[in-house]
């Protein structure tokens, strides 16, 4: 299971890159998409791949009897996907609201506030 | 239990809490605004007192123990810190009483300030790795949202290089803390400072390093990683770039001071080359950038690039004088540079632009407000007997007796750059005779009652700095006692996890 894990995690970080070096701001949102997804997966994996083993305490035990899955990286990526969530609804509600602003989806047309 | 722990927190989550309720009310989220930051200016007094006489200060948030739920811990940088969001967020508040349009606060100014300062004090007080990633979203999107406030052309343009950045500096934070986790399995910083002594592959720890230090140089705005600064922080209502310019860039300071202090300070071998050199070209950069432009908040924006060096330089030499250094050169930065954006603020709201060349004989029409602006402006280029050449003076010092003689080299030349781009306002804004008519828009019109709420925050933190660099020895003596704290990990691990210091499996 690790070792599809990791492939399909190099493959989202390495698509999210991708558009992310695009120029036109649409992709470079879906490319933060992609990103926030590879790092929750990254996270999830870190806990360890073990089937059938959740986290209970049998009963009379004040501890797991064999070895469980940790929790806690599950709740990790469950803030994690509120937050990305949230941040990336707005940077979507950005991109529509610049394209009407500026007219433009390419960030080359965007350079008025660089230099 | 002591409450002013997690009151600097809940002050501003409540407030904005209650603004949301008055949406309609102009009236009554200005009062909130000006009651709750001033509130807040009260308690983290009170925090570092306490701080102060009793030592590292812990708050067990829902009484689970220290490894298990999340800490809050006050030590005395965490304090400092505090007490300067408390005084910036009352000065900003009070000045944005007279700046910040209708519009702007139909849309939701205050009660977003308020959000962004609960997110700004909330990162510096935590001792939790994840839950400092929480708090940097709540300013991250807090931050966001008032970045468009208006949304203007230029808004948007530096809205969307804000946004990407930040968030892809926010992700590489979250891929280092998770990495972290599956390391040691805990996620109280103490109890990751504790853990990572003991780990072997000593590898992973540098890599994880560097991941925190892209995460939060992006953040602080170090180089090669700045690019988004001064791209967007000129956008936005003064206001809040003036809130931006203080504490933004600053928690990105502090978390790198937090992590490579408590957690990283094991292997200080190639993670602080990079940082020294890091923080040389970051300084160097950031002024020839300035030295090039002729608009007055930019110039200001590069110049938070450059300062910002000073303060990671600090961090780099890693010897006692230099980490007193940059942590006096934080609490003289954020007043400094707010204070600045708050004058441009002024010299917009009476002439109606930012552009230098448009600008002229302020010093004729308005002394006071040369005044005003030369104290922070000087005291910015380190000039004695103001709070910059103080802090200048303690980093450069300890970077010669580490013998680093090429980084203090630039730190030298920077401020005689600094020098010039402040001399450069100065003469095109104070000196030179109003250009002539045409170039100019017809100017605002200014209410004296409104002038005075602009110029009352810019006098306070004028009186600050005077009263740094007058009379060092208190604002000394506190950034003594916390390197001190900074350098002794041992004494914040034994503040949070308690006595018991033997490792349990």
């Amino acid at each position: 299971m690790e070792p599809l894990m990791a492939v399909t995690i190099g493959i989202l970080f390495a698509a999210a890159i991708y558009m992310m070096l695009r120029r036109s701001i649409v992709k470079l949102v879906v490319g933060l998409i992609l990103l926030s997804n590879a790092a929750n997966l990254l996270i999830f994996a870190t806990a360890g791949m073990l089937r059938g083993a959740p986290p209970l305490v049998p009963q009379g035990l004040s501890a797991p009897a064999n070895m469980v899955a940790d929790p806690l990286p599950q709740a990790l990526v469950l803030t994690a996907i509120v937050i990305a969530f949230g941040v990336l609804s707005f940077a979507v509600v950005l991109v529509r609201r610049a394209w009407e602003i500026v007219r433009a989806d390419d960030l080359d047309k965007m350079k008025d506030t660089d230099t | 239990m002591s409450p002013e722990i997690a009151l600097p927190i809940l002050i501003p989550l409540m407030a904005g809490a209650v603004s949301l309720v008055f949406w309609r009310s102009r009236l009554m989220q200005r009062l909130i605004a000006v009651g709750a930051t001033a509130g807040l200016l009260i308690t983290t007094l009170w925090l570092l007192a306490s701080v102060n006489r009793e030592g590292i200060l812990v708050m067990q948030m829902g009484g689970w123990a220290a490894p298990f739920g999340i800490s809050l811990v006050a030590d005395l940088l965490g304090a400092i810190m505090v007490v300067l969001t408390g005084i910036i967020g009352f000065s900003v508040a009070v000045y944005s009483l007279a700046t910040t349009g209708r519009g702007h606060e139909a849309y939701g100014y205050f009660p977003l300030m308020h959000l962004l300062l609960a997110g700004v004090a909330g990162a510096f007080l935590t001792g939790d790795i994840f839950n400092l990633y929480v708090w940097f979203e709540v300013m991250l999107v807090a931050s966001f949202a008032l970045l468009i406030l208006g949304s203007e052309k230029a808004q948007m343009e530096g809205a969307i290089k804000y946004v990407a950045l930040n968030l892809l500096s926010s992700v590489i934070f979250l891929i280092a803390v998770g990495l972290l986790y599956g390391m040691v399995g805990t996620l109280n910083m103490a109890d990751i400072a504790r853990r990572l002594a003991m780990v072997e592959d000593q590898g992973m720890v540098d890599a994880l390093a560097m991941m925190f230090m892209v995460a939060f140089g992006i953040k602080a705005g170090a180089f090669p990683l700045f690019f988004w600064l001064p791209a967007s922080y000129h956008t936005p209502p003064v206001a809040v770039s003036a809130l931006f310019a203080g504490l933004l860039t600053k928690v990105g300071v502090y978390a790198l001071f937090r992590v490579f202090t408590l957690i990283f300070h094991h292997s200080p071998g190639y993670t602080h080359e990079i940082l020294l050199w890091g923080a040389g070209l970051t300084m160097l950069t950031g002024v020839l950038g300035a030295a090039a432009q002729f608009e007055f908040r930019r110039i200001l924006s590069f110049h938070i690039v450059s300062q910002i060096g000073y303060m990671i330089l600090g961090l780099a030499l890693f010897t006692p004088l230099a980490v007193i250094g940059g942590v006096f050169y934080i609490m003289h930065h954020i007043i400094v540079k707010t204070n600045l954006f708050l004058v441009s603020g002024i010299i917009h709201r009476l002439r109606g632009s930012y552009q230098l060349k448009q600008l002229g004989g302020f010093y004729r029409s308005h002394p006071w407000l040369a005044v005003l602006f030369l104290i922070p402006a000087l005291s910015l280029a380190g000039i004695p007997p103001l709070s910059g050449f103080l802090a200048k003076f303690i980093v450069i010092r300890a970077g010669i007796e580490a013998e680093a003689y090429g980084v203090t080299a630039i730190a030298l030349l920077v401020g005689l750059l600094t020098l010039y781009s402040m001399i450069k306002i100065w003469s095109e804004v104070f000196w030179k005779s109003v250009p002539p008519e045409g170039d100019v828009d017809p100017y605002p019109e200014v209410r004296q009652r409104e002038l005075w709420l602009m110029a009352a925050p810019v006098a306070g933190l004028a009186l600050c700095t005077l009263f740094i660099g007058l009379y060092p020895a208190p604002i000394y003596a506190l950034a003594e006692a916390s390197a001190a704290q900074l350098l002794d990990p041992q004494g914040y691990i034994r503040a949070v996890l308690g006595a018991q210091t033997e490792m349990v499996p």
